[in-house]
């Protein structure tokens, strides 16, 4: 199958459309691709101008910038109930800042991260807390610069699908989701670490 | 000490397959440089001077006789006869091939080792007390602490990408040799109130471009919570810290632009949601690590000998410097100092490590520890068998009675060997202790800590030296800058910088004349810092610029 698209363990044809906000040349944005903390610059992903231009297709199962998801919101209320509406956010996004907006995070039936390099290693706490503390429980997603060596880590922090970036092979990548098979510390895909789950009192003493 | 089971050996086993693939993968350019160099520091595996360097994690710098052999094969089979203790307490190879990193991590998962984390923006290797388990002034054996969040911390999944590297130190005495306070984390031990079990946590400590000593983010810890209240620490940090400048990454940053009190407020926030929750150690567990880390079965002395030695001048020597009191009366911990004129400070070379793995078997129950003062530690010595010992660690150099003292000099491997580095630290150190050869006026000017560092990621600690060398470039030509009034431990602090800087070839002058300062101002009995800190900067200004604040 000619998919980038890993759901749980399988490569699957995507049923959904990402929606991406338009980029608006007019907005001023301090040194393009640098990743700054959040809450210290008060740096924002979409402005109202942004999102007030996002195209949002008519029909079949979108995955919205969440910013554009709360705009909408309300002409969106049946399609939400037919399981059509996902959001997604940006590794500096907070979602702690926009929770309250929404009912029940469970509603979606799909939550995108976009990760914007492999090194932000943000994206690994956004999941725990989506799982653990938004008790989130339907489909986790990451995209962007999605990679083999990130899956062992993504799965672990409670994500089950991953669109692996355009010029790499998912199959090659799917490889890494074995990469260990009996991991020390509890997480959010496997809550019990190890010494939880094993026997860890049988052993030759010398 | 603590022993694989299946699942440690598992883990270690299939990330060797795991780090194999993906060196092949590199190899075949499947990867790029910049998709590789995460993957390979988080291996230990630097791109430097002349080689890779591998760094080999030793966890809380805790080794076997059979570890120490297999680290003395890697160095002759793969390497150039040596190995660098580093101030981490692990050991670094210098001039490894690629293509042999793979080998050398399956010999090393032989003996149950492995590089992982052993560099990149992940918790690193937890370092301990050199003297846990047997030193009389312990509280609590970090040891077992230690090697909880060791396993706890390995492949830990959300913090695999953190901002900046990540230090955790623990230590279970009162009398802190860990420099917890130095640390992203700190960890004290003691026993509470309730006689419970409690930890005193430091955060935001480090040395480096910035040294910061840490904030006190909760007084007293009930210890079950250890994890979980670190994933808080580390969850807040990892979604907050700065990621735009390599330079302002670390934690302590965060934790002054928020301040301790909202930054505690943070982590109070995140924790409520994994506070006992599965992660929560129970005693079980406890006991379980703990078991590993009994006492061997010691002796009674018998012979009483060590009277018999008191005219040996040189053995005295050494018995006054190398070795330190043991909570056993019969026993003492020996230091095998790694400090020797003409050898780079924490060097061994794979004969030196064969015989320390021989005494350790000989006599200290097989074990070895590394100090971060770079030194080789055999932590439960007979004292009926010191005597032996000594002769034996003299054959091979490991017997210079300078520990403490202004020889035993903590260096990192400096501009030879590291391309951060801004200048060379190790001729420094050497022409020093080549100006400072004369045993008998080393015992004299006492117990001193003189630490260089080749830049200012600072892995010679030169911030908490009494003296402090920090090699620093100017225009291109290497340089030297001063600092004094260090210190570490429960009175840890920041060294401030005497003036402009120096030649290399100034500073054994430079080291003099600080040295004529303090035996000269000095009272009966204090020690250089305790004068340093009394007298303060000026008078050694006066002497080594001839007027204040000006190079002569």
């Amino acid at each position: 199958m000619n998919s980038q698209l890993i759901l749980d363990n399988a490569i699957v044809r995507d049923e959904w459309i990402t929606v991406e906000s338009p980029t608006i040349t007019t907005e001023v944005r301090k040194q393009a691709g640098k990743v700054v903390m959040f809450k210290l610059t008060g740096e924002d992903t979409l402005s109202e101008e942004q999102i007030m231009a996002t195209a949002l297709p008519k029909n079949g199962k979108i995955l919205l910038p969440a910013k554009v998801y709360l705009q909408h919101k309300d002409v969106l209320k049946e399609r939400l109930k037919n399981k059509e509406i996902g959001i997604w956010i940006d590794t500096h996004e907070e979602i702690g800042s926009f929770i309250s907006e929404i009912n029940d995070i469970n509603q979606f039936p799909l939550i995108g991260v976009r990760v914007g390099k492999f090194a932000d290693g943000r994206i690994f706490s956004i999941g725990t807390q989506l799982r653990i503390k938004f008790q989130y429980k339907n489909d986790l997603r990451a995209f962007g610069d999605v990679l083999r060596d990130q899956l062992f880590f993504l799965k672990r922090t409670g994500f089950n699908s991953y669109l692996i970036r355009e010029d790499r092979d998912p199959n090659d990548a799917l490889l890494a989701l074995k990469d260990f098979s009996s991991p020390y510390q509890g997480a959010a895909d496997e809550p019990y670490p190890a010494w939880k789950k094993f026997d860890r009192n049988q052993r030759e003493r010398d | 000490m603590y022993k694989y089971d299946a699942v440690d050996q598992k883990l270690v086993d299939e990330r060797v397959s795991q780090y194999e693939g993906q060196l092949t993968r590199y190899l075949k350019k499947e990867l790029s440089d910049e998709e590789f160099r995460p993957l390979r520091l988080q291996n230990g595996l630097y791109i430097q001077r002349h080689a890779p360097m591998l760094r080999v994690a030793i966890p809380y710098g805790l080794l076997s006789s059979r570890q120490l052999r297999k680290l003395s094969d890697i160095a002759d089979k793969y390497d150039r006869g040596y190995g660098h203790f580093s101030t981490r307490q692990n050991i670094q190879f210098n001039w490894p091939k690629l293509e042999d990193t793979p080998k050398i991590l399956k010999e090393l998962a032989s003996v149950e080792m492995h590089a992982i984390q052993t560099s990149g923006n992940c918790i690193r290797n937890i370092t301990t007390d050199q003297f846990s388990g047997v030193t009389p002034d312990e509280i609590v054996d970090p040891r077992y602490v230690a090697e909880i969040i060791r396993q706890w911390s390995t492949f830990h999944p959300e913090f695999a990408l953190l901002p900046r590297k990540f230090k955790i130190a623990v230590t279970g005495s009162n009398k802190d040799r860990a420099i917890v306070q130095a640390h992203d984390i700190g960890l004290e031990f003691f026993i509470n109130k309730q006689n419970k079990m409690a930890i005193k946590v430091w955060v935001g400590g480090g040395l480096g471009r910035t040294p910061i000593l840490g904030s006190v983010i909760n007084e007293e810890l009930p210890w079950e919570h250890i994890l979980t209240y670190s994933e808080a620490i580390l969850r807040v940090y990892n979604l907050y810290g700065r990621r735009d400048n390599m330079y302002k990454a670390r934690i302590k940053i965060l934790v002054k632009a928020l301040g301790i009190d909202h930054f505690r407020e943070l982590v109070e926030q995140e924790w409520k949601f994994i506070k006992d929750g599965p992660n929560t150690i129970d005693e079980s567990e406890l006991k379980r690590v703990a078991s590993f880390f009994t006492d061997p079965p010691y002796k009674e002395s018998s012979k009483h000998n060590l009277n018999d030695y008191v005219d040996n001048k040189a053995f005295k020597q050494w018995l006054d410097r190398c070795t330190h009191p043991h909570k056993n009366k019969a026993y003492r911990s020996v230091t095998l100092s790694l400090k020797a004129t003409h050898q780079a400070p924490g060097d061994a070379t794979s004969e030196q490590m064969r015989l320390v793995a021989d005494l350790a078997d000989q006599y200290s129950f097989s074990e070895i520890r590394v100090s971060h003062e770079q030194n080789l530690i055999l932590a439960d010595v007979q004292e009926d068998d010191l005597f032996g010992l000594w002769e034996q660690a003299k054959s091979k150099n490991l017997a210079t009675p300078n520990i403490g003292l202004l020889t035993d000099i903590i260096c990192c491997p400096g501009g030879d060997f590291c391309s951060l580095a801004n200048a060379k630290s190790i001729p420094i150190a050497e022409s020093i202790q080549e100006v400072f050869d004369d045993m008998d006026y080393l015992h004299d000017i006492g117990e001193i800590d003189l630490n260089i560092s080749g830049c200012m990621n600072a892995c010679g600690h030169h911030h908490v030296g009494h003296i402090g060398i920090l090699g620093v470039d100017k225009d291109g030509s290497e340089w030297y800058q001063v600092t004094l009034g260090g210190n570490q431990g429960n009175f840890a602090s920041i060294g401030k910088v005497i003036g402009p800087s120096f030649s290399a070839e100034e500073m054994p002058t430079v080291i003099t004349k600080i040295i004529e300062t303090y035996t000269t101002e000095r009272h009966a009995d204090e020690s250089f810092i305790d004068c340093a800190v009394r007298i303060g900067l000026d008078p050694f200004k006066v002497n080594v610029y001839g007027v204040k604040g000006d190079k002569s």
